[in-house]
């Protein structure tokens, strides 16, 4: 009779089907996940039916946030650059090289033009407690006396659609014959308002203002999904 | 632990060295805890649930030089005014107290943001659009329309002069979501002309009564 050999020294697992797991998990997050971006204010937003997806190519982004104050941001590293150059040439404040470089690679700003020098020198932590417990702070100026906002959203505008278009014919001339046309809808400029819950509705009803003075008159509203009610 | 393959006993002929016999094992241990660092990475930083906008579309602003377009022409509307966290409405026109109309004067009925609110009142009051929508997706289910053509008809439906329209005036307390709320239910009960305009001073008068309620 054949003797069962107990194996000695400690037992070995067979860990392939494990890796072959986590690595099937990592490479399912890395494609499917979108970065969460570094904002510097958070807004909880409120829910609808609305169903439309964010739009990300050619999207120019108003935030209030909870305390009323206004941020700008808007898409495209190239319109991002022409923007902030145009403004500081407008309201003649001097930015260096770098601060336009920090101004191309962070998202939202929530400063007026005096401040922006020192608010893009900051970091992203000293960004997102700018000046927070100043009750008086409105972030970008958008009353009618001195509308900042008006001319971020008018120069962001007219970047835009410059970028837009071109960018459409690039994407179209790649395009091959079978595929459906793409439409020059989807690369106009798109306005976005992300509004906090617990916002006045009086300061989003300034920058909606600031829109509509513009003649920019479609507007969206961020919120985060609910089930469609059913209506009997 | 996972460990390479032990030694089978010591070898049977003296001290000469042989290869093993066998696939040799790797030590995985690294690679798993990479594996496990990187997923752990991933699924903290990604975003899931991305946020989906709700479009509204704004009536442009008419010049300030030309006069005022008179919209007490409409027949079926309704007035939505939004304070804090409460929502009021009167239907048809505003007749202040003692008009020239000898109309009675508007009084503000108030409703809440609930499915038992404003939903029942804008389902009850846009009836006609709602039942032309039900009428045009089971059209749409017997494949005797195209999706194109409900979308279209639906639309005619709702400009149509039965059809309701809606003004939504806010006060100086009211908050985002009670506004998006508002919207939101309009959306919902397919209404197709939605006016979001400033509130008069007549009626902030009379909200300010109601509010003390």
């Amino acid at each position: 009779m054949a003797e069962i050999k107990t194996p000695k020294g400690s037992p070995s697992i067979d860990m392939t089907p494990m890796v072959d797991l986590a690595f099937l998990l990592v490479t399912f997050f890395m494609l499917a996940a979108t970065f969460r971006t570094d904002e510097p204010v958070e807004v909880s937003i409120p829910s609808s039916i609305g169903d439309k997806e964010i739009p990300e190519k050619t999207l120019v982004l108003v935030t209030v946030d909870k305390g009323g104050r206004i941020f700008f941001s808007c898409t495209g590293e190239e319109v991002r650059k022409k923007v902030v150059t145009q403004m500081a040439a407008k309201y003649k404040v001097p930015l260096s090289e770098d601060n336009i470089k920090e101004f191309v690679r962070i998202t939202s700003i929530g400063c007026s033009m005096g401040e922006l020098p020192q608010y893009l020198s900051l970091d992203g932590e000293g960004r997102k407690n700018y000046r927070k417990q100043d009750a008086n702070f409105v972030g970008i100026p958008s009353d009618s006396m001195h509308n900042e906002l008006k001319d971020w959203i008018n120069f962001a505008n007219r970047e835009m659609l410059d970028y837009g278009k071109k960018m459409f014919e690039e994407e179209s001339a790649k395009q091959g014959k079978g595929q459906a046309p793409l439409k020059p809808e989807d690369y106009k400029p798109k306005f976005v308002l992300k509004a906090a819950m617990d916002a006045e509705y009086v300061r989003v009803k300034t920058a909606i203002e600031t829109f509509r003075d513009l003649n920019l008159n479609n507007l969206n509203f961020v919120t985060s999904q609910e089930a469609a009610a059913v209506v009997k | 632990m996972a460990e390479l393959a032990q030694d089978d006993g010591g070898g049977k002929k003296g001290g000469k060295k042989r290869p093993k016999k066998g696939p040799a094992r790797i030590d995985m241990t690294p690679m798993v805890d990479l594996g496990f660092l990187l997923l752990t990475f991933f699924v903290l930083t990604s975003t899931f649930a991305k946020p989906k906008v709700m479009s509204l579309a704004y009536p442009a602003k008419e010049p300030t030089d030309e006069p005022k377009k008179d919209d007490n022409k409409i027949n079926n509307a309704i007035t939505f005014i939004v304070s804090d966290d409460r929502v009021f409405y009167y239907k048809g026109e505003f007749y202040p107290e003692g008009n020239a109309k000898g109309k009675p004067a508007t009084q503000l009925t108030e409703t809440n943001f609930g499915p038992d609110g404003i939903r029942k009142l804008l389902i009850e009051e846009n009836k006609f659009v709602l039942n032309k929508k039900v009428e045009l997706d089971a059209k749409f289910q017997k494949k005797q329309i195209a999706d194109s053509t409900r979308t279209n008809l639906l639309n005619e439906a709702k400009r149509d002069n039965k059809a309701l329209k809606v003004l939504v005036k806010t006060d100086m307390k009211a908050k985002t979501r009670n506004f998006i709320d508002v919207i939101d239910e309009l959306y919902i009960a397919s209404v197709g002309v939605i006016a979001p305009v400033d509130i008069m001073n007549s009626e902030q008068a009379l909200l300010d009564e109601a509010l003390k309620k």
